[in-house]
C-alpha cells in the first residue's frame, strides 16, 4: 500500500489558516504525506503545485466566503490537467446552501467546523484508491 | 503505458515527471525500469545541496536563488525533504510555503518529499528524484535537506556544491564545528543578517575555515544574506558559479562525481543485502543461538552472509 499524498491549500485572500494547519497535522498523524502551500494562493498556483507533487487529494480551506468562485475554479483546472482520479475536498465556513453547487462542480465533500477529524480522515481513506502498485 | 508516460516526459510534461517521481519514490518495479532508462540521459545537471539547521531559511534562500537562476534562463528543479514521523509514517511537507512564487514558472519543478525512515538529511527517493529531474532537462538542481542540525553529511554524496546555511544567535560555536558539517560546506551563508550579530558569525566561520577545507585550492566564501528580501543572494549565485568553475578547471568535477556514484552503488549493495536478510532467508535460527550466547555476533553475521550467498533466490 502506498502513502496517500495530500495538498492542503488556502486559496484567495483569506488569512484564516488555523483550520488548514489543524487538518494538515491531522492528515500527517494519520500517516499521510501532506504538502502545505501556505495562504494566498491562486487556483492556478494550487493546481501547479498539485501536479508537481502528484497528490491523490487536494484539500481546500476557506473561511471568508470566496469558496463559491475559487473552489470550482480549482476543481475545473485539476480535472482538466490531472484527470478525474484526484479527490477534491473542502472545509471551513461554508454555508449549507452552497454545498450542492460545490458538489456539482466536483468538490466531493465539504467539512465544516465541528466535523470530527476522524470522520474526515476515514472519508479520505475510503475515497482514495491506494491499492494499485503503480 | 510506460512508453506513453516516457514520451510525455520527454515532451516536457510536468505531470509525467511528477508521476515518474512517485513511481521511483515508491520503489516499484516500473519505477526501477524507468530509472534504468533515465540514468543514461542524466549527468548534465549541476546539483546544489542546501543544508543547515531547521528554520535557518533554506527554503526562503532557495526561492530567491531560483528566481535569479531563472533570470539567466536556467531550468531549475528543486527537491525539498522534510522529516517523516517514525511513529505514524506521515509527514508535513512545508517547504513550498516559501516557494509559492515559483509554482507557475514553466522552467521550475519543485517536489517535496518525506525522509521515509532514511537516516541522514536526504532519502533514497530524493536521490532518485534528482536523477529523474536531471533527465527531464534541468540545468540546476537544488536539494534541500531536513534541518536536523547534524548528520546532513549526506548531501555531500549528492551535491556538486554544498551550501551550508546558518543564522546568528545559535550561540554555540561548537555546534557549527561538530558533526563534520564544517567540512562538507563549499559555501557558507549567514542568513537572517537583519537579526542579531551576523558579522560575528561571519568572523567565526572565516576563522574556522582558514584551518582547512574539503578541496585544496578552494577557500569557502562566507556570505551574509537576508533571504526573504533577496539581499546577498546574488553573491550566493556567483559563489556557486565560481565553485563550479573551480571544480571544472581543476579537473575535479568528474572525479568527485565518480566517487559519489561509487558510494551510491555501494550503499545500494548494502541495502539490498540487508533487505534480503530481512525478507528471505532464515535469520531467526541464527539469532536464537546468539540470544542463547552460543554464537558471537561476528560468527552469526558470517553464517547469515554465507547462507545468503548460497541461497539461489534471485
Ligand atoms: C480565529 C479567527 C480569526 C483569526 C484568524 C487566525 C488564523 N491565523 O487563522 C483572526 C483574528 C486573525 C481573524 C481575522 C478575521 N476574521 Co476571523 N475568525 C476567527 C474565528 C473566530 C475562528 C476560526 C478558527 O480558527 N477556527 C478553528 C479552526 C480549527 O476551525 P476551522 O477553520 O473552521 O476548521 C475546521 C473545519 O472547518 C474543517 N476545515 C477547515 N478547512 C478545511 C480544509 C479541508 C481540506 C478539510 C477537509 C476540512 C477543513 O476542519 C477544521 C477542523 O475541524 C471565526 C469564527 C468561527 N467560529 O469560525 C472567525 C471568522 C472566520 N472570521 C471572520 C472575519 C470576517 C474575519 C475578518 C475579515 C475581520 C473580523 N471581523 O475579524 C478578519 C480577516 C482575516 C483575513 N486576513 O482573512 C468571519 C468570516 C465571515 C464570513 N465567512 O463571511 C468569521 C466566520 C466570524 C464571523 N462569524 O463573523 N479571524
Ligand atoms: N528575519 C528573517 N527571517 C527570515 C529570513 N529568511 C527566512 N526567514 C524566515 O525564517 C523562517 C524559516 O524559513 P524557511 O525558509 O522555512 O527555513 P528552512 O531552513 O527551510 O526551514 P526547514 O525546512 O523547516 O528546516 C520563515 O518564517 C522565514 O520567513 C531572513 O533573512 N530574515
Ligand atoms: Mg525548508
Amino acid at each position: 500500500m502506498r502513502k496517500i499524498r495530500v495538498l492542503v491549500a488556502k486559496v484567495g485572500l483569506d488569512g484564516h489558516d488555523r483550520g488548514a494547519k489543524v487538518i494538515a497535522r491531522a492528515f500527517r498523524d494519520a500517516g499521510m504525506e501532506v504538502v502545505y502551500t501556505g495562504i494566498r494562493q491562486t487556483p492556478e498556483q494550487v493546481v501547479a503545485a498539485a501536479i508537481q507533487e502528484d497528490v491523490d487529494v487536494v484539500g481546500l480551506s476557506s473561511l471568508s466566503g470566496a469558496h463559491e468562485h475559487l473552489f470550482p475554479r480549482v476543481a475545473k483546472l485539476v480535472k482538466k490537467q490531472m484527470g478525474d482520479k484526484v479527490l477534491i475536498v473542502g472545509g471551513g465556513i461554508i454555508p449549507e446552501e452552497d454545498i450542492p453547487a460545490l458538489k456539482e462542480a466536483g468538490i466531493t465533500a465539504v467539512f465544516g467546523p465541528g466535523t470530527s477529524l476522524k470522520e474526515i480522515i476515514d472519508f479520505i481513506k475510503a475515497n482514495v484508491d491506494v491499492g494499485q502498485a503503480d | 503505458m510506460l512508453e506513453q508516460l516516457l514520451r510525455e516526459f520527454y515532451q516536457g510534461s510536468k505531470l509525467a515527471a511528477a508521476r515518474i517521481i512517485t513511481m521511483v519514490e515508491n520503489d516499484t518495479p516500473a519505477g526501477r525500469e524507468i530509472l534504468r532508462k533515465l540514468y543514461p540521459k542524466g549527468g548534465r545537471a549541476y546539483i546544489v545541496g542546501m543544508t543547515g539547521p531547521a528554520g535557518s531559511g533554506k527554503s526562503t534562500l532557495t526561492n530567491s536563488l531560483v528566481k535569479l537562476m531563472r533570470q539567466q534562463n536556467y531550468r531549475v528543479g528543486v527537491v525539498a525533504v522534510d522529516p517523516t514521523s517514525p511513529f505514524t509514517g506521515g509527514a508535513l511537507l512545508g517547504d513550498r510555503v516559501r516557494m509559492g512564487d515559483l509554482a507557475l514558472d514553466p522552467g521550475v519543478f519543485i517536489r517535496s518529499m518525506g525522509t521515509r525512515g532514511d537516516l541522514g538529511g536526504l532519502s533514497w527517493a530524493a536521490r532518485d528524484a534528482l536523477t529523474v529531474l536531471d533527465a527531464f532537462g534541468c540545468d540546476y538542481l537544488i536539494a534541500e535537506t531536513v534541518g536536523t542540525g547534524q548528520s546532513q553529511v549526506d548531501v555531500a554524496t549528492v551535491a556538486d556544491t554544498v551550501i551550508m546555511v546558518t543564522v546568528p544567535g545559535l550561540g554555540d560555536d561548537i555546534q557549527a564545528a561538530k558533526a563534520g558539517i564544517m567540512e562538507i560546506g563549499n559555501i557558507f551563508v549567514v542568513n537572517k543578517a537583519d537579526r542579531g550579530d551576523a558579522d560575528q558569525v561571519v568572523r567565526f566561520l572565516q576563522a574556522t575555515l582558514e584551518l582547512g577545507s574539503r578541496d585544496a585550492g578552494w577557500q569557502p566564501p562566507v556570505i551574509k544574506t537576508i533571504a526573504w528580501q533577496g539581499t546577498g543572494v546574488e553573491e550566493v549565485l556567483k559563489a556557486i558559479l565560481a565553485h563550479r568553475r573551480f571544480l571544472e578547471q581543476a579537473g575535479l568535477l568528474a572525479g568527485l562525481r565518480q566517487a559519489r556514484m561509487k558510494e551510491e552503488v555501494m550503499r545500494r549493495v548494502e541495502r539490498m543485502i540487508l533487505d534480503r536478510l530481512n525478507n528471505g532467508i532464515q535469520t531467526g535460527a541464527v539469532l536464537s543461538r546468539v540470544y542463547a550466547r552460543e554464537l558471537d555476533p561476528w560468527t552469526a553475521a558470517e553464517k547469515m552472509l554465507q547462507s545468503m550467498l548460497c541461497s539461489k533466490q534471485e
